[in-house]
């Protein structure tokens, strides 16, 4: 267990800068996920906490030793690869037991250990198989035994349940997380999904083009975005963006509600919206709407309880409104969050 | 609607199974007349008493042309041979090539030329190689002696001296070295082209895996690399070992089998005896002697792979 600190940390491929300058600080058992969409480093810079690959510029610190110049077993750092990566001519026990005997750990140790870690994860009964005879599922339960089995110091985990079903996925994320608070070991989750950095991070690094964006618990990411992108990234739909005196005003699609149906003060964005598409998605409606006042023709996405929805129809104009408290302000330039009310 | 379907004209493409038969028949044609035949042909010249001055074979005589090939003096010699230039090239060309195959799946400045340079003796065209390793080896203008001769290991008072040349091709084991040494040579490329096709198809991640699991070089090369490679260097060693078992052309043009017998190999002898000496049944005889053991060396390996893929 250790802290994770980056510091400065730029990887420079001939013209591509992959990453930009990330100063990261991870405390001790946090669990920080890093996201960002495909091509935005979050690999790049995975890769060079593990030691696959030196930085050009900045520092790795490992409970507070500089290893940046260490290779990979130099710095007792479990990985999970997105394949898995389980050594396919191994059956299952030689996999788990392949970073001990690496470590040259003695006989009857490693075979405990082994029984240890398999049991934690619940598969005693794969030990005997070879990694083809496994489902995504189990798999992923033994690469995460060979991972725990050494007690690293660091945990790094890239995309580790993308190529799991839906359902299992769902199963799998609390599983991960759970592992997490059992074991205490520092971990870093690199996703691409926001479901799991949202569930499962202490704290989100969000990336974008080799440099972190904000860093902050999901709640400060999800209602505090420090720009437009955050803001237009996380959240499923997004936040609703709109140009207004010269100012990007922002605010969640579960905040835009019907003026009747809102008790919105004085302080209260009002907008003309017509309604273009009601789609059912269960628990709730999104609607589909269109700005008719202002920047005419806008887009606009807008979550309604099904009492709300069923008071709107396709092709309606209905003003509806945002409370004060729910507007985030951006420069229209920088793309970065301005105090609420500055001018 | 029915215009459409006028338009599509179901042809010979959509008969699969006629299809099949018609794309596999040139190869069965081809097998048959240059593999099937010959081979039937030399089973009946070993079960005969042909020659060149009367090469009938419907003078049948069992297995006299084996019994009394396996009296010659020069059988024994000629198998020992055969099977230790055959194992020993197997297991410098196996070893060179999962080298090679290693460094070539690296990224580094000048690959390209390294890669030329593996390469190339499989591009040489064989009469150029066997003059080149003629000269190299010669028994009195090798440049090889030549340099031992330079730095004192060769000559009179020096630990392989005191003659001023090794005769490669005039001594029983040099001789052999020296037909082994060809062997790697010329076949080490198609091996390290059959292994790094293997080597590169395993998934980088295995490897990086491995590291972030404190396994230093040796251990990745030992317990991951090989391992992972071993179906392929199955069939490397199968290619290489098929390839060199059959070969006569390095001894004809190196040893000629000499001194006496000493560096004689099956295939060599063989052409020496059905050929040269006009004794085709005995010929036949000698060129088939391997053939159940080279079947069931083959046999064996695969279904060594197989089972190991399906595992």
């Amino acid at each position: 267990m250790a802290t994770l600190e980056l510091r400065g940390i730029k990887k420079h491929f001939g013209s591509i800068h992959a990453v930009d300058g990330v100063d990261l600080t991870i405390a001790e058992g946090e669990f920080l996920a890093i996201l960002g969409p495909s091509g935005c480093g979050k690999s790049t810079l995975m890769r060079m906490i593990a030691g696959l690959e030196t930085p050009s510029a900045g520092e790795v610190l490992i409970g507070g030793q500089p290893v940046t110049h260490l290779p990979p077993r130099a710095r007792n750092v479990s990985m999970v690869f997105q394949s898995y990566a389980l050594y396919p001519h191994m059956v299952v026990a030689d996999n788990i037991a392949f970073p001990l005997k690496a470590r040259h750990v003695p006989r009857a140790e490693r075979e405990a250990k082994v029984k240890w870690a398999a049991a934690l994860l619940g598969i005693e009964p794969l030990l005997k198989r070879r990694p083809a005879r496994l489902s995504g599922g189990e798999k992923q339960k033994v690469a995460l035994a060979r991972a725990l089995v050494r007690n690293p110091t660091l945990f790094i985990f890239d995309e580790p349940l993308s190529s799991l079903d839906a359902q299992v996925r769902a199963m799998a994320r609390s599983e991960l997380r759970q592992l997490h608070d059992r074991s205490g070991i520092t971990t870093v989750y690199v996703t691409h999904d926001q479901l799991e950095a949202l569930g499962m991070g202490d704290r989100i690094a969000i990336m974008k083009n080799g440099r972190v964006r904000q860093v902050g618990t999901p709640q400060q990411l999800y209602d505090q975005p420090a720009d437009t992108f955050v803001a237009s990234f996380l959240g499923t739909p997004p936040m609703n963006l709109l140009e207004r005196d010269g100012r990007i005003v922002g605010f969640r699609p579960e905040y835009l509600r019907p003026a009747s149906a809102s008790a919105a003060g004085a302080d209260a964005l009002r907008l003309k919206v017509r309604i273009i598409e009601l789609e059912f998605l269960g628990a709730e409606w999104q609607v589909y709407g269109q700005l008719e006042n202002g920047a005419t023709g806008q887009k606009l996405l807008a979550k309604a309880q099904p009492a709300v929805a069923a008071g709107l129809r396709v092709g309606e104009q209905h003003e509806f409104a945002v409370a004060g408290a729910h507007l985030r302000y951006f420069d229209s330039a920088t793309g970065l969050r301005i105090a609420n009310g500055a001018h | 609607m029915a215009r459409t379907e006028a338009a599509v004209r179901v042809g010979i493409g959509d008969r699969e199974g006629l299809l099949g038969t018609l794309m596999l028949a040139p190869a069965l044609v081809y097998i048959a007349a240059l593999v099937g035949l010959p081979f039937c042909l030399a089973i009946a010249l070993s079960l005969s008493s042909a020659t060149i001055g009367n090469p009938g074979i419907h003078h049948f005589v069992g297995l006299a042309n084996f019994a009394s090939v396996l009296h010659e003096s020069a059988f024994p010699l000629a198998l020992r041979n055969s099977v230790i230039v055959t194992a020993a090239t197997l297991i410098v060309t196996l070893v060179l090539a999962t080298a090679e195959s290693e460094l070539l799946a690296r990224d580094f400045r000048g690959k390209w030329f390294w890669q030329i340079l593996i390469i190339l003796p499989w591009a040489m065209p064989v009469s150029l190689a066997a003059v080149n390793w003629l000269w190299l080896l010669d028994s009195e203008f090798s440049p090889i002696d030549w340099i031992l001769r330079q730095i004192h290991l060769l000559g009179p008072g020096t630990i392989w001296g005191p003659a001023n040349h090794l005769y490669y091709y005039g001594r029983e084991w040099l001789g052999l070295g020296s037909i082994v040494a060809i062997n790697v040579w010329r076949l080490l490329p198609l091996a390290t082209i059959i292994v790094l096709a293997g080597r590169t198809s395993i998934p980088r991640d295995i490897f990086e895996q491995a590291e972030v699991d404190g396994a230093g070089f040796f251990r990745v090369l030992f317990r991951i690399t090989v391992p992972a490679l071993l179906p392929i260097l199955v069939v490397a060693a199968m290619f290489t070992a098929l390839l060199v078992f059959g070969d006569m052309t390095v001894v004809a043009i190196t040893t000629r089998g000499g001194p006496g017998y000493a560096t004689q190999l099956l295939p060599y002898w063989a052409y020496l005896k059905g050929i040269e000496g006009g004794a085709l049944s005995e010929g036949a005889a000698i060129a088939l002697f391997m053939f159940p053991i080279l079947l069931a060396v083959a046999l064996l390996a695969l279904r060594m792979v197989y089972r190991a893929e399906s595992r």
